[in-house]
């Protein structure tokens, strides 16, 4: 009864431990030192990994310049798209945060006010991949094993290099250019996320109403330049690897997958913190509504995947097709397993096990589907990016499993320094109310 | 007319209703329904309400509407007239998923509706009784079927004025 119920102590701040900031980072070290094990593996013939690529070594000995040649990839290839990979996820799942904080303050929502301070410390992640992106961009070698594009003479008419296709989209993917987008997603997003969580601190002590406009107003700009920017960060991270293809679904695609996984990484941090004795304000009618987010954008995650995959399967373009047949078939049919893993893990099982209302309610079953989520859009990064850029030296074994161990504990460690540093509620916000209250 | 007699409390706010059903409850007297002129939060767990169990209906039609729609494309498309589309072959699964998704969708969503209607004893020549036309307002409405209970007729008067009704009338049907 929602009239009746007495609210606990606003006042909790999260206590992050010398012990498990230690913890957090040992194990980003240990996830380096599996990257390393395992190419050292591959390198002598050892594989240990789940359809590990078996005959590595034979390009293996560092990058080579793909100047001339476009399908030299080696075992650095596969570890350049593990990096990049990576960080497109959890620069995913970071910007998911402040994505998630806007569209609330537009809307006007009170609902998730009593653990508005989980999303608004995912953003903090930004600047990691921001710079490992920048980085393995402004790096040429690492440029030309992500960008077919950037390959040199591609865009230059004579030369033996020259393909026309790409050199029609010299005007949208070009080195400048897309340097300044990247820069610009990265510094934009950054900046109206510290404005956010400025004014949302400012507004803990003092209570003024007017911290919560000034919010709103950031929220909006946000909402504008991320409608924009969440394509075209979608079409130059992730769909201009393979340069050649093009869909006009993928935007979408992209920000559905960014969007359930952030929720999902959302849930488990509430959950995860609730467990550990914090948020006791937050009621299980707040998380059920989360539940029902994921429920529902997993569902939307499907239907925008299956949109794009119905349309090119049906129209049966051998220009679009080469990018299902890559990853049915191609590279000896190694990404065929992730493919299928992808809709299982990002469909399947969470459709089913969040259907009913109950589950949307059980930790257990909670947890359950984030990990089949975070897991599952993992995957589907994996197969979006794997097949242009590692080719036939991608596999799933020691190297995958310790990037994204690397990337995990950087990830918790950013978040939880973040939840740290102020109360974990946002205990003066106007609809601190609603959200206490809220009964469904 | 049958000789229905039902005692109508009058309640003026949310809070006190929501106190009324369950000292009402607790003394024993079953309670017919509360009509309220908004939705109260947490007065169907007062009223001890079971969980309604629409998903069954709706499960069921949803996958009437998945046979049926499967059998309609394999049938159109595979056996009485099977058309040479794009190269594929006469039955390929994904274009499917489309006209499933949408019958099943559309039976789940008609077979709840009737079924609600059905269930709740609702449809075009049926007059609601309407125990006081004021619930649709500014009032809170809690008939008690004195049919249905064995307390008798003064008591529950008297209780529900106890018990912060506003008026209490007596609406035979």
């Amino acid at each position: 009864m929602a009239h009746k119920h007495e609210t606990p102590s606003l006042d909790e701040s999260f206590d992050f431990s010398p012990e498990l900031r230690k913890k957090l980072i040992i194990s980003a070290i240990i996830g380096i030192a599996m990257v390393a094990l395992g190419a050292f593996l591959i390198q002598n013939h050892w594989s240990i990994g789940v359809w590990d690529s078996g005959h590595g070594a034979e390009h293996a000995g560092g990058a080579e310049h793909g100047g001339g040649d476009h399908h030299g990839t080696t075992l650095f290839s596969r570890i350049v798209a593990n990096v990049w990979m990576n960080s497109v996820y959890f620069l995913g799942i970071s910007v998911v945060g402040v994505f998630f904080l806007s569209y609330n303050y537009v809307a006007k929502a009170g609902w998730y006010t009593s653990f508005k301070r989980v999303p608004e410390a995912f953003p903090s992640f930004i600047i990691v991949p921001a710079i490992i992106m920048l980085a393995l961009f402004l790096y040429p070698d690492t440029r030309h094993i992500i960008f077919h594009w950037t390959h040199h003479g591609i865009m230059e008419v004579g030369s033996e290099n020259y393909d026309k296709i790409i050199a029609g989209k010299s005007w949208y993917l070009n080195f400048p250019f897309f340097l300044v987008r990247m820069i610009a997603y990265f510094a934009i997003w950054y900046y109206l996320w510290t404005q956010i969580r400025k004014y949302s601190l400012l507004e803990d002590e003092t209570n003024d109403l007017a911290y919560y406009y000034k919010s709103r107003n950031f929220a909006k700009m946000f909402l504008i330049f991320f409608a924009v920017t969440s394509s075209t960060a979608a079409w130059d991270f992730s769909m201009s690897i393979d340069t050649h293809w093009f869909s006009t679904m993928f935007g979408w695609y992209h920000l559905a997958s960014w969007h359930v996984a952030g929720l999902a990484a959302m849930m488990l941090a509430i959950l995860l913190l609730k467990d550990k004795g914090y948020l006791k304000a937050v009621t299980f009618s707040s998380i059920h509504d989360l539940g029902k987010l994921m429920f529902g954008f997993s569902v939307f995650w499907t239907y925008v995947w299956f949109s794009q995959f119905l349309l090119i399967f049906y129209a049966n373009l051998p220009e679009e097709t080469i990018y299902f047949r890559e990853r049915f078939t191609g590279h000896g049919g190694r990404y065929f397993a992730p493919f299928i893993i992808n809709l299982l893990l990002n469909f399947v099982f969470p459709f089913l096990i969040l259907m009913a209302r109950d589950s949307k309610r059980n930790r257990m079953f909670l947890k359950l589907a984030c990990g089949s989520i975070l897991i599952g859009h993992w995957f589907d990064f994996y197969q979006i990016q794997m097949p242009g850029i590692a080719k036939d030296q991608g596999g799933i074994g020691i190297i995958e499993w310790g990037t994204t161990l690397t990337f995990a504990s950087l990830f918790i460690y950013f978040v939880a320094n973040q939840l740290s540093k102020a109360n974990l509620i946002a205990k003066n916000h106007p609809f601190i109310e609603e959200s206490l209250h809220h009964d469904i | 007319m049958t000789d229905k007699k039902y005692i109508v409390g009058i309640f003026n706010d949310e809070d006190v209703v929501m106190d009324a059903v369950q000292k009402i409850r607790s003394k024993g007297i079953k309670i017919h329904e509360v009509f309220c002129p908004y939705p109260v939060h947490g007065l169907d767990h007062a009223l001890g309400y079971e969980r309604p169990r629409m998903g069954i209906p709706a499960f069921l039609f949803g996958i009437t509407g998945t046979c049926l729609a499967f059998l309609l494309t394999f049938w159109t498309l595979g056996v009485d007239w099977p058309m040479n589309i794009g190269g594929k072959n006469f039955f390929p699964f994904p274009t499917n998923i489309p006209i499933v998704f949408e019958l099943t969708v559309l039976l789940a969503a008609f077979g709840m509706s009737f079924t609600f209607f059905f269930m709740e004893g609702l449809g075009p020549s049926v007059k609601p009784i309407i125990f006081d036309i004021r619930s649709t307002d500014d009032k809170f409405a809690m008939a008690i079927d004195l049919n249905k209970n064995t307390v008798s007729d003064s008591e529950i008067t008297a209780f529900l004025s106890e018990i912060g009704a506003e008026e209490v009338n007596v609406k035979e049907v």
